[in-house]
């Protein structure tokens, strides 16, 4: 027996097509002179899957249609010198397609072993993504309708150095050592008989005359080399270094204010919520910032809640604004709702809007022809503190100024 | 207090943070509001960082990694996790250590992304086929995201288990001063490959309730994982006694081995208590603050172990005549959790659906 083998009695019916898979991946193996431990075997759901025992190799059973995104999870945190290969049936291709065709565009160092009987074998006899034209099945006795996808052309397409098809029975073992030899992302489609329900549905089947008919032409393909896809590990730096905040200024607020800023999505009202936040903090507030706005970050409404207070803040919500300040009909049309009820507190309103109802204090003000549309919601904050004292002014132009953004406006020159 | 080293900040940057330093060297991420915050820092943070193309793929990656001796984490929210599910299930089956965090947002389905929501607490009760917990914690606050990944972290290495780190939009997403110099220092979480003699069986725990475990390629001992029930060697079973066993000990090591991380603020006199988690926390918080300061005694349990539901909840709420349960969903999730769809006469909840709940609410109840 080989020393890739626990046990030389495989658990398939006798004459399935998988027999020889394996016998040949033995032969492979042995081959290229590896070691059981330095390959790893991720089998799929299938009768195929059920071989793990057999094997003196590593091995990792999965889910239906999962194994190669596993294999590929396993690859990439392996070092190069270790063989994954996965096992999966014609069922686990057609569920899992897309795993397949994404480890052949990254290259990932896997060698996929498909095993194509052309229906799931396990749960009796259905047909497959894979399953030919014509060929019969317990659920299509008249033939099945559809063509096949094909495999070993899809994986090329995308990216895959080497795929290849045999149709057993035979000696395919040289097929093989050559994929487990490619460095990256290599498949074999072995066409096989379900014996069970494959030849019971088909009785007068002959393997090599249906292959030719279906077009699954035996063949080896190569695509253009590139190195294996694995992730370096990097060094990377903490998130929290450069984020301080000093204390420079200070603020008369004794209790809380709530504020909303309310504008149209692209004119920077979330990042000058967030400064306006920053500055309070320069002034030794406690302040939380939150955004709303649609999914389409280009477009529609956007809204920060601000909250600045002297002690803690737990809770960040906002439901009775003491502030809004409104810089657009984004702005406007979306906080309406809530500008309606208030019965304090003040409304800044660009002049270009028409005044809603509201119990708040109106203040027009023109942000946007001063500003401009992109620093209207800036302009508009600083309108706020110089009339209101909240966090001093010149907190709010330093904070800007010391931005990224410092380097394209002058809020001080408005 | 005065701050010494204030900020401004979101909670993701410092989960992202928090897990690196906890030992956490792999993310696999696929973006999805809101959970692509935790997304960006990540791949700024952890030494691999890997963009998956789809939710499956993720999981199926870190089931990968971490069998490789790895430790991976993704963050998603409901869409994404919904498709995570069935690789969940097999990670807990294989005993893959591994951490999600879910990020919950409005549902039903695609829902609102852009609208945070307290309301897969119950679909995380069950997600394990069989009924098997699966140890979820849960963030209350800024110093929790700093403090509860590398707890999840250690739990998911000690218990062999993937762990969900439960959050919502608003808990990841907004800004808050916060004090950096309140965070402790994190250290890397314990781990220890075996190194011992063979035979090896990776399912086999000999005494305890959790098996050694050995990464797979592993130059001297066989590693077998299987997501199929399995017997201790991890070959395949239908269900014999031996499979059924180690199926029936996953159950065991989840409950008896999950962290119980719960915070009691008791006030003497307190008639009522206010139960909460996750970004309700902040409302129930003022509230109490707010009761206390206007003479009403009143006690708060903050829960950050959500699963298994500790037994301890129970004896707490037992103790006081009224308990108030305030959670941002519509059924009262994490009441219906502890006492089923018939609520004890005694306990009241404060629901609220496409908002935060306000302090007000929760006092008005208190009080009520
Ligand atoms: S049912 Fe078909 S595929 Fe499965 S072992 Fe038997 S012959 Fe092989």
């Amino acid at each position: 027996m080989s020393r890739f083998l626990v046990k030389s009695e495989l658990p398939y019916c006798k004459g399935c097509g998988h027999h020889l898979i394996v016998r040949n991946t033995v032969k492979a193996l042995e081959a290229i002179g590896m070691e059981p431990l330095d390959v790893v075997l991720v089998t799929d759901i299938g009768c195929h899957g059920i071989v793990d025992g057999n094997f003196a190799t590593h091995t990792v059973h999965g889910l239906h249609g999962r194994s190669v995104a596993l294999a590929a999870g396993i690859a990439m945190g392996l070092p190069p010198e270790k063989k994954v290969i996965v096992y999966i049936g014609d069922g686990g291709a057609t569920i899992g397609l897309q795993h397949i065709l994404e480890a052949a565009r990254m290259n990932v160092d896997i060698t996929v072993v498909l095993h194509n009987n052309m229906l799931y074998g396990m749960t009796g006899g259905q047909p497959s993504g894979l399953t030919p034209t014509g060929f019969r099945t317990v659920l299509t006795p008249q033939g099945y309708p559809l063509p096949h996808h094909d495999i070993p052309r899809l994986v090329l397409d995308a990216g895959a150095p080497f795929a290849a098809r045999v149709i057993a029975p035979g000696d395919f073992a040289d097929v093989l050592r050559q994929a487990l030899e490619v460095e990256g992302f290599s498949l074999v489609e072995v066409l096989g008989i379900c014996v069970s329900y494959g030849v019971k549905m088909n009785p007068d089947l002959r393997l090599k005359e249906l292959a030719r008919q279906a077009g699954y032409e035996p063949g080896v393909w190569t695509g253009p080399t590139r190195p294996a896809f694995r992730p370096a590990r990097r060094e990377t730096t903490s998130l929290l270094e450069t984020l301080a905040v000093s204390q420079r200024y200070s603020s008369p607020l004794e209790g809380r204010l709530t504020l909303i800023l309310g504008g149209s999505a692209g004119e920077g009202v979330q990042q000058a919520a967030e400064l306006l936040a920053q500055a309070a903090m320069s002034a030794g507030l406690y302040a939380t910032k939150k955004g709303s706005y649609p999914v389409t970050v280009g477009v529609g409404f956007s809204v920060a809640e601000v909250v600045l207070s002297r002690t803690p803040i737990f809770y960040h919500g906002v439901s009775q604004p003491d502030a809004v300040i409104i810089t657009s009909a984004d702005g406007l049309a979306n906080q309406r709702e809530r500008i309606h009820p208030m019965k304090g507190g003040i409304l800044w309103l660009d002049e270009s809007l028409p005044v809603p109802e509201t119990g708040a204090e109106v203040r027009v003000r023109d942000f946007r022809g001063r500003a401009g549309a992109r620093n209207a919601g800036l302009y508009a904050l600083l309108t706020f503190l110089r009339e209101t004292g909240v966090v001093p002014p010149e907190a709010f132009v330093k904070t800007v100024q010391e931005s990224p953004l410092g380097k394209h406006v002058d809020l001080a020159a408005l | 207090m005065h701050p010494t080293h204030p900020v401004l900040t979101d909670g993701s940057r410092l989960i992202a943070e928090a897990c690196v330093r906890a030992g956490a060297d792999a993310y696999v991420g696929y973006p999805i509001t809101p959970a692509s915050l935790i997304f960006f820092y990540a791949s700024r943070r952890f030494p691999i960082a890997l963009p998956a193309p789809d939710e499956i793929t993720a999981l199926q990656w870190m089931a990968g990694l971490s069998a490789a001796g790895h430790l991976p984490v993704t963050a998603t929210s409901f869409p994404g996790f919904a498709l995570m599910v069935e690789s969940v299930n097999m990670a807990y089956m294989m005993e893959l250590p591994m951490l999600v965090i879910l990020v919950q947002r409005l549902g039903p389905a695609t829902g609102t992304a852009t609208a945070g929501a307290q309301g897969d607490l119950l679909l995380l009760n069950g997600l394990i086929s069989g009924g098997y917990p699966l140890p979820v914690l849960c963030i209350s606050d800024l110093e929790d995201c700093w403090r509860l990944p590398p707890i999840a972290l250690q739990t998911a290495v000690d218990l062999r288990t993937p762990v969900v780190l439960l959050t919502s939009k608003e808990m990841v997403m907004t800004q808050e001063s916060f004090d950096l110099a309140r965070l402790e220092e994190i250290s890397p979480v314990r781990r220890t490959f075996y190194e011992g003699p063979g035979p090896y069986c990776a399912y086999d725990a000999g005494d305890g309730l959790v098996p050694p475990f050995v990464p797979v390629g592993d130059g001297r001992h066989q590693v077998r994982l299987n997501a199929s029930t399995h017997d201790r060697c991890g070959i395949i079973r239908h269900t014999s006694d031996e499979a059924m066993a180690n199926t029936r000990r996953l159950e065991a090591k989840v409950e008896t081995m999950t962290p119980i991380l719960y915070t009691l603020d008791e006030q003497e006199g307190a008639e009522t208590l206010v139960v909460t988690c996750d970004i309700t926390t902040g409302a129930a918080r003022e509230a109490v603050e707010t009761l206390r300061a206007e003479g009403v005694p009143v006690s708060l349990l903050v829960a950050r172990t959500l699963l298994p539901v500790p037994t301890v909840y129970h004896d707490i709420i037992g103790r006081y005549p009224r308990a108030v349960i305030a959670e941002e969903n519509h059924q009262g999730q994490l009441a219906r959790l502890l006492f089923g769809r018939r609520l004890p006469p005694n306990v009241r909840t404060v629901t609220a659906v496409g908002r935060m709940i306000r302090p007000d609410e929760i006092a008005r109840e208190v009080t009520r």
